[in-house]
């Protein structure tokens, strides 16, 4: 297949009268949810996560760093997002595109500013010394909604990392002995993306969908329901009260997406 | 001769546990999975599709494009930095000739058919690992193709002669020689052939001779995963 | 000595041995080396007297004259638009052959046909590298308007149709759609939604089971359970 198909204008009527190509209601989720931990030795955390055939990875990997002359008793975190060629015959390989590089960002803002890993308990030596977190994440084959498969996959992975052992002399980090500690997480943000079409709103889009939207908004929130960041996209404008609605849906689906990722947490 | 026991227990012959799915990545043209010992690679095929830039089209056959990538937390050691290097792009280019001498994209003229290989996670044996995937994923998109490409890491270690060295053989603290091989089912023809390490040209044969047996092997794993793809409900 | 390795639709892989001595003949997508004959792709094994032949269980289209497809617009040129085919190969159809009626030189041509439309053509020449020409003046040729396109892999689009056009008639049948099949795997269905919806998930299953026995009855049943 050279260009992925758009039903552009049945989309968009079907949505108007509430319904799916896939007969799917606009508020749920495709079927499978599923999660895999573990999937890379080579990780200090990993996961899978796999809802309907979208399918994307994420991993951990720690290193011992400087600190940042700013934040002394910090360590940091990043992420990094690979839109592999790989996943869908749109993709290229070459420089992050833009889709890539939004995709990082949002899912690194909704980590970093809920706070959700404890910077300071990451720093071994102030001004000298630290913990810093990468996650990358793949997708393996992309059919839509990467937004939230993504932001699932990272907090699946940091849920199941475990920092490397250090050698106490020498200071090398033995990777592939992992210690019994677990990464200071105190909170679980999760990304929702709603979607509007029309005047519809609806969540977790297929790829085909994703070709017909005219704005989407992700909003991640913890599992108290703070909101940690945001991020709108499309062209068409949202009101007041349609961000209203959609924060409700969006945090409603990211309790539903924790409930979810919790059953493979064990 | 020290080196008589393996690190991990195994025969001199005898290969890592192996695992091979078809079909894993809905959105391709054609997909494959390998699993040998705990190395681990996702193959993708797309096309025939349009080459650009169009200089590269050759009128009378279409040509493959590998793509060999590790995921950046697929290193045993640091993360890896993603976007290639130069090690990513030699093995790319060798998967590529390895793969080229069994297609026939002569129907399809100034095309390109792209394999995509990217691992999660690795330990030794990737480009091996990568070809047995790729040409997998190729059959299974339907390109075709005089015969499938098996491969295998083969060397010695401190004077024994072993298939299918793991991470921790390859950095065994005596002489290692590590020989990727890949071949054709049918004949057993090289397809790929590096060598790093010291080894004498007897060993060298034997070491070859130990290949033929083990893509074998590969390659049983390779038919059935393709046939039961098609065969089970 | 001749002996024949396989039977009658077989799975076989690319490279596997069909059969050994001179009294067999190697068919479509096999080869002969020395006294045997392989398969050269992925399929379905196909004894027809001497003659072996396999069957792409998977793989490319491989544009025909005379074939109905389905095609997007991807471009407008002076002369025509662009077709993209979901082949590897760009189709053009000329504004000569896009309609009956007389368009003017300063026409815009995106009033008749725009970029992203879909539409059901028909090959009329494919030259020696692959290219292209298409013609929407014969009947059943047209714009595409409501309904939904689909994509399967080209090789099933003979099961899909079924013989003498059996599994479609089926399909409409109980769906109550509009089907139209282009040979290059692209489907479009249009009818009430839900039905569409059935109809899509009937080929869906046509696609994942053509290889296998008794598909009319399976697509059948299914039609019948998802009234």
């Amino acid at each position: 297949m050279i260009t992925m198909i758009v039903n552009k204008e049945t989309i968009a009527q079907l949505a108007a009268e509430g319904k799916r190509l896939d007969r799917r209601s606009l508020t749920e989720y495709r079927k499978p949810i599923h999660v895999e931990l573990n999937i890379s030795w080579t990780a200090e955390g990993s996961a899978k996560v796999q809802i309907g055939d979208t399918i994307v990875m994420a991993g951990v990997k720690l290193a011992m760093e400087k600190t940042y002359n700013d934040t002394p008793d910090e360590g940091g975190i990043m992420v990094n997002t690979e839109l592999l060629p790989l996943s869908n015959p749109e993709y290229e390989s070459g420089p992050p595109s833009i889709k890539s590089i939004e995709l990082a960002r949002v899912i690194d803002r909704g980590i970093r500013e809920a706070k959700a890993i404890d910077l300071k308990k990451l720093c071994i030596k102030a001004g000298e010394k630290a913990w810093f977190v990468t996650i990358d994440i793949i997708t393996i084959n992309d059919n839509g909604n990467l937004f939230d498969a993504c932001g699932m996959a990272a907090l699946a992975a940091l849920k199941s990392a475990y920092f490397p052992t250090v050698d106490p002399v020498t200071g090398a980090i033995d990777y592939k002995h992992k210690t019994k500690e677990k990464l200071p997480l105190i909170k679980e943000p999760l990304p929702v993306t709603v979607y509007k079409i029309g005047n519809a709103l609806l969540v977790d889009p297929t790829f085909e969908e994703e070709g017909a939207y005219d704005a989407r908004l992700t909003v991640a929130t913890d599992d108290k329901g703070v909101i940690s960041a945001m991020q709108k996209g499309g062209s068409a404008p949202l009101t007041i009260e349609e961000t209203s609605r959609i924060i409700d849906l969006a945090t409603e689906k990211s309790r539903f997406l924790r409930a979810e990722l919790n059953k493979f947490l064990k | 001769m020290v080196y008589t026991k393996r690190v991990d227990g195994r025969k001199l012959d005898e290969l890592r546990p192996m695992e091979a799915k078809i079909g894993i990545i809905p959105n391709a043209d054609g997909s494959a999975y390998f699993k040998m010992g705990n190395t681990i690679a996702y193959a993708a095929v797309y096309g025939p599709r349009e080459l650009f830039p169009k200089f590269l089209q050759n009128p009378k056959t279409g040509i493959i494009r590998c793509h060999y990538s590790m995921m950046p937390f697929s290193g045993s050691g640091e993360r890896i930095r993603p976007g290639g290097n130069r090690r990513s792009q030699e093995i790319s280019m060798v998967m590529n000739s390895s793969l080229q001498s069994v297609i026939d994209l002569s129907a399809f003229p100034n095309t390109v058919v792209d394999v995509y290989v990217d691992l999660p996670q690795t330990d030794a044996g990737t480009r091996c690992a990568a070809i047995t995937a790729a040409s997998m994923a190729l059959a299974h998109a339907g390109i075709p193709m005089k015969d499938l490409i098996s491969a295998v890491a083969v060397g010695e270690v401190d004077g024994t002669v072993v298939a299918d060295l793991n991470y921790d053989e390859e950095a065994y603290d005596a002489v290692v020689s590590d020989i990727p091989v890949a071949m054709t089912a049918n004949k057993k023809e090289i397809t790929l052939l590096q060598m790093d390490g010291e080894i004498s040209k007897a060993s060298l044969i034997k070491a070859l001779e130990m290949a033929a047996i083990a893509t074998e092997k590969i390659y049983q794993v390779q038919k059935a995963a393709l046939k039961n793809k098609f065969t089970k409900e | 000595m001749s002996n024949i390795l396989i039977q009658e639709r077989d799975v076989v892989i690319p490279g596997e041995a069909l059969a050994e001595g001179m009294d067999f003949l190697p068919g479509d997508n096999t080869y002969r080396d020395d006294n045997k004959i392989y398969s050269k792709i992925l399929g379905l094994v196909n004894v027809s007297g001497r003659v072996l032949r396999i069957t792409p269980l998977s793989g490319p289209y491989v544009p025909k004259i005379g074939d109905k497809i389905i095609g997007k617009i991807t471009d407008i040129t002076m002369s025509g638009w662009r077709v993209d085919t979901g082949t590897a190969y760009s189709a053009f159809l000329n504004v000569k052959d896009a309609t009956t009626r007389f368009v003017k030189k300063e026409e815009d041509l995106s009033q008749i046909l725009a970029i992203g439309d879909y539409i059901v053509v028909i090959i009329v020449n494919v030259t020696s590298q692959n290219l292209i020409d298409l013609t929407m003046k014969e009947p059943g040729l047209h714009k595409i308007t409501g309904g939904r396109v689909i994509h399967i892999n080209t090789q099933k689009v003979p099961r899909v149709i079924g013989k003498q056009g059996s599994m479609i008639s089926l399909i409409k049948q109980k769906t109550g759609c509009d089907v139209t099949v282009g040979q290059n795997g692209l489907i479009w269905v249009k009818g009430q939604s839900d039905n569409e919806y059935r109809a899509e998930q009937a080929i869906k299953l046509i696609e994942e089971k053509a290889h296998l026995e008794g598909v009319t009855d399976r697509v059948s049943k299914f039609l019948e359970e998802n009234q």
